[in-house]
């Protein structure tokens, strides 16, 4: 097997035994991305020369003893809303083309700790509004199953360069749906965790309360091995929980015997594509199987969610994004005489549509006249959908839903009809609208060979649950076994 | 949900965007669009609901009063599309 | 109809910036000065993916200054963002206060113009974060941005419309002045902007209850401005109704130089700022026992010192009134009390000669440059006899220019006092042999004329003979005759 294809815990292992040195997994890794980036354009930036040295280096202090860290040495890929000192962050705009961050996100330093290596910055849809990639001003992103479709989004980098085998594994932020659905499209695990959970401080906000960062791997022990390393109170993010500390890896006991699981009947309702509701019907029936107890139950929630989604992202981002003025750092238009040229031009000329279109929505809800109409009223359905969950959470100990209603897309059939886009988020953004922890993870391919993704929802900080229910799936049903990528063109 | 172009521009510099005429209608169409699926919210079932700020019970987080210098002060000003004598270069505004 | 039958509502919203060591949401030093973007660091920067940290002492000091100005103290508080663009604000929001600020429902006492009592009502008082400065390019085009200031904690006080002159506005401003110095939550330094105030106008026929149209004049930050201001803006105000027109609710500008207010452009009142809550920050919820502790740790406040300055040092009303409006003021005679002992003497030099030069340069107490032990030294000085009052004066007056030890200043300009009894025995001659005719009157029974003699003695000597011996010696001298 090629060292690219492996796991982080199967490369782990091969470097402990000496089968492997960890200067020769980088550049594996490194060789990998000369070969194939061309294909797929997960990248924004690379950073292979600066990654063979780091690789080369940690390989000295881990010969010399220096360093413990089972870790050390592994490779891994950022989002590009991640913020990495001395190293470009771009959000995929144009606004933030040229931005060098001056400080390392917090999830960032916990990386370094475990003296893992930065392959590079990953493509996105621009500040993470997007569920295609193709809404990136810097590059075009195509799914390593068919390279005429998109990776989905926004961490549509991430999720293809993990299953282009690019990167080993690699961080992505999930707003509503941004690390699952796209790990879906792409046959990979993505666990967006519980709010509160991982710290976002360096993460360039989208909306506030929403925003999480998390794993997208090849499977799901590897998820339970990065969430390990990022999770924990962080004394710069004051929505950062502080609470003991859980070892995922450990809870991961291949055996759902007896574990409740709800399937809210809403989720599978008319705009959830036929072959996707079939494959997840099977993979309901592999858990009956394996001795969990399931049960169909309503939970009439999703359209509100998704509503109370995007009036309050939308007014968040709306705020968010109101320090890109072309002032201290960004974008600055080329042409201009007063203050408010640099204003109005800057933001016209380096935001895309889509960013544009959801500042104006938000700027529209949080103003005088709509502010209770929207704005207020969204944050009382975000209760409602929160008591729903937990009394849902009551009965179940995960919830399975389809993660998205079809499968990858084709490239630039992306819709002139905002709306339809939104509403294909429907089986995902209400996790974020409670602050749910959410998996997806691969269970199926449809009759194109294009992975579908299931969705298991747990309730706050029962990530341990959550992996341990997506793991007993994978192990039984062994997708990466039977499917891999094929780039075709 | 109706909008006018008016609503729409004052919304726009509200958020300092340009809308250029062309695309003013497009902009309403999208923006009634969704709001009109928005506005599902207000059929929702939330009588005497409190709101939810955040998914998150944490309060009183709070930092000690205690000075730390961030060091790499160059690194700050590294990005400005415009300095001088350390300061961001803006045109004049009249005070 | 006449400008008597107007009567002037002023409220004001008072900032005051909080001497805390650092900001309220980032680590940073707050200190005044400093080379341009220095006191910065990615937070204040407002840097793509930073987050806000509230500074527990900020949440303490503003609790502080609502239970000294008699405010009930929220248990159930939070932070929301106000949006508006302007350069001096990175991140195109201020983290404010909005629908549930720390404290509600205050007052504090002042004095109306015909010298009553009365209660000027505080509606709310909240946190929030000051923006950074916009400096005009003394060496070429353009506007230059420092952030030192940005994200500088600051509590905003806002009164409810219950002043009715100029003047009982200044004397309220002072009074919150007094109280926050007296607190030890801010140095309400007016000259480095670190207490400024938002001053509202309007004017109505007196008897009739409805206010009338406001305008708001931003960030004023002297007394005398205010003052002027507030009489200029009623005044335009009472004409443009006698004229038949309209006062319109708009941000006007306070023009020091021409003594006139303008409106601010249009862009400046477009105020819908989208408040919404903070999702970066989370709740602060204070317990009772919160509340009382920092209930216990209160300085002494104003009241409870002017008890005390009339009680123990037998100060007059006035005088203990007078040293009590200004912490600094009451803080240099407390201090200087305590070196050298004697009240009454220190309580007279602050309110005669150090208050009148004060006002002579137009300074605040704060702005005294001279230590408390330097001023009981001057005491000192004169209870020892090394020099006289007159020379006192002139040492006080030299303090301000140049402030350093007492007898240093004395040295140096040669102002000890002659107490050498052959030199003053000399001048005391010298005198009697010039004044034959006060001479003959002491004889006679008046004894004023020593006092005259004495001062002419002074004069010779210019003010360095010590007054005791030469009237004792005057007395012997002419006893001798």
């Amino acid at each position: 097997m090629e060292i690219t294809e492996l796991t982080v815990h199967e490369l782990q292992e091969k470097i402990k035994n000496k089968e492997l040195t960890i200067s020769e997994v980088t550049k594996a890794y490194v060789d990998r991305i000369n070969e194939k980036e061309k294909d797929v354009n997960c990248f924004i930036t690379t950073l292979t020369d600066e990654a063979l040295e780091k690789a080369k280096e940690i390989e000295d202090k881990v010969n010399k003893g220096e360093i413990k860290s089972e870790l050390a040495g592994i490779p891994i890929g950022i989002k590009d809303n991640i913020c990495v000192k001395g190293v470009r962050t771009t959000c995929a705009s144009k606004m933030l083309e040229n931005f060098i961050s001056p400080y390392d996100a917090t999830v960032m330093e916990r990386l370094d700790d475990e003296n893992l290596v930065n392959l590079g910055k990953l493509n996105m849809d621009e500040f993470a509004m997007g569920s295609s990639t193709e809404y990136s001003a810097l590059a075009k992103t195509r799914n390593p199953w068919d390279l005429n479709k998109v990776p989905g989004g926004s961490s549509g980098g991430s999720a293809a360069a993990v299953a282009a085998n690019l990167v080993p594994w690699a961080l992505g932020s999930d707003t509503g749906g941004s690390i699952r659905q796209p790990a879906a499209f792409c046959g990979v695990v993505g666990l967006k965790p519980t709010y509160g959970l991982v710290s976002r401080y360096g993460l360039v906000a989208f909306a506030s309360s929403l925003d999480q960062i998390g794993p997208i791997t090849k499977d799901v022990k590897d998820s339970a091995m990065l969430l390990n390393i990022l999770v924990g109170h962080d004394e710069k993010d004051t929505t950062s929980f502080d609470m003991p500390k859980v070892d995922y890896v450990a809870s991961l006991k291949n055996d759902v015997k007896g574990l409740k699981i709800g399937i809210p009947k809403e989720f599978y309702g008319e705009g959830i594509n036929s072959e996707v509701k079939e494959c997840l019907q099977k993979a309901i029936e592999k858990y009956k199987e394996l001795g969990a107890e399931v049960e169909e139950f309503s939970l009439d929630i999703a359209e509100y969610a998704l509503a109370t989604y995007y009036i309050i992202a939308c007014a968040e981002a709306s705020s968010n994004l109101g320090r890109f003025d072309g002032i201290r750092y960004g974008y600055r238009t080329k042409d201009y005489e007063s203050l408010e040229d640099i204003y109005k031009k800057s933001r016209s000329e380096a935001f895309g549509d889509e960013v544009k279109r959801r500042i104006i929505l938000g700027t529209y809800v949080l103003s005088s006249g709509y502010y209770d109409a929207y704005y207020k009223k969204a944050q009382k359905v975000r209760t409602l959908v929160k008591k729903e969950f937990d009394k849902a959470f009551e009965k179940y100990d995960i919830i399975l839903t389809p993660t998205s209603p079809t499968v990858a897309f084709d490239v630039g059939i992306k819709s002139n009809n905002p709306l339809e886009m939104y509403l294909a988020d429907i089986c995902t953004v209400s996790v974020n609208v409670a602050g749910l922890p959410g998996i997806s993870i691969p269970c199926g391919v449809d009759s194109n060979g294009m992975p579908i993704g299931m969705q298991l929802i747990g309730n706050r900080f029962s990530e341990s649950t959550v992996l341990n229910t997506a793991y007993t799936y994978e192990q039984a049903t062994k997708f990466r076994e039977n499917f891999k990528p094929t780039f075709k063109k | 949900m109706q909008i006018s172009k008016e609503e729409i521009l004052h919304i726009a510099d509200l958020a300092d965007l340009n809308i250029k005429d062309e695309e003013i209608d497009k902009y309403i169409l999208n923006l009634q669009d969704i709001l009109n699926f928005a506005n599902i919210v207000n059929n929702a079932p939330v009588d005497g609901m409190p709101e939810t700020i955040g998914t998150n019970d944490n309060y009183n987080v709070f930092r000690k009063d205690e000075v730390v210098d961030f060091e790499d002060k160059e690194a700050l000003l590294q990005n400005a599309p415009e300095k001088e004598r350390g300061m961001f270069k803006i045109p004049k505004v009249i005070g | 109809m006449s400008r008597s039958d107007y009567e002037t509502i002023v409220g004001l919203e008072i900032h005051a910036e909080l001497s805390t060591k650092t900001k309220i949401f980032c680590s940073c030093p707050t200190e005044f000065g400093g080379e341009p973007n220095t006191h910065c660091c990615p937070i204040c920067m407002a840097m793509p993916g930073t987050l806000p940290v509230l500074n527990e002492k900020v949440v303490e000091y503003a609790v502080k200054a609502g239970l000294a100005t008699g405010c009930t103290i929220s248990k159930d508080s939070k932070n929301d963002r106000k949006n508006y663009f302007y350069p001096d604000l990175p991140k195109s929001y201020q983290i404010s206060q909005f629908d549930k600020p720390l404290c509600n429902h205050g007052a504090v006492e002042i004095e109306d113009d015909e010298g009553n009592k009365k209660e000027i009502g505080i509606l709310r008082i909240h946190i929030e974060e000051d923006a950074g400065k916009l400096n005009h390019n003394e060496f070429g085009s353009g506007s230059l941005v420092d952030l030192n200031r940005a994200g500088v904690p600051l509590i905003e006080i806002v009164s409810k419309p219950d002043m009715r002159s100029a003047k009982e506005a200044e004397r309220y401003m002072r009074k919150i002045k007094s109280i926050l110095e007296y607190i030890e939550v801010s140095d309400c330094k007016m000259q480095e902007g670190s207490l400024r105030a938002d001053v509202n106008v309007s004017v109505r026929k007196k008897g009739t209850n409805e206010f009338g149209t406001r305008t708001e004049m931003k960030n004023m930050s002297s007394f005398r401005s205010i003052v002027r201001a507030i009489e200029y803006e009623a005044e335009r105000q009472i004409e443009v109704i006698e004229n038949g027109g309209n006062v319109y609710q708009t941000t006007i500008r306070w023009d020091e130089v021409s003594g006139k207010t303008f409106p601010m452009r249009d862009k400046e009142n477009a105020d819908d700022y989208r408040y919404f809550p903070e999702p970066d920050l989370v709740a602060i919820r204070l317990s009772d026992e919160y509340i009382e502790n920092v209930k216990k740790e209160l300085p002494e406040l104003p009241e409870s010192r002017k008890l005390r300055y009339l009680n123990e040092y037998e100060l007059s009303e006035k005088d203990s009134r007078l040293l009590t409006a200004s912490k600094y003021l009451s803080d240099l005679f407390e201090g200087a009390l305590k070196e050298c002992g004697n009240a009454k003497a220190v309580a007279n030099w602050i309110l005669s000669d150090i208050s009148r030069i004060l006002n002579e340069k137009e300074m605040e107490a704060d702005q005294i440059p001279f230590t408390a032990s330097q001023l009981a030294k001057v005491v000192e000085l004169i209870d020892k006899g090394t020099i006289s009052s007159a020379i006192a004066k002139k040492v006080i007056t030299e303090l301000f220019e140049n402030p350093q030890d007492p007898e240093v200043i004395i040295k140096e300009n040669g102002w000890i006092q002659i107490s050498d009894e052959g030199a003053i025995r000399e001048v005391v001659l010298k005198i009697i042999e010039a004044n034959p005719q006060s001479v003959a009157d002491y004889k006679g029974g008046k004894d004023r004329a020593i006092g005259f003699l004495v001062g002419q003695a002074m004069k010779e000597t210019k003010g360095k003979a010590n007054p005791g011996m030469l009237n004792k010696m005057f007395v012997e001298e002419i006893n001798k005759m």
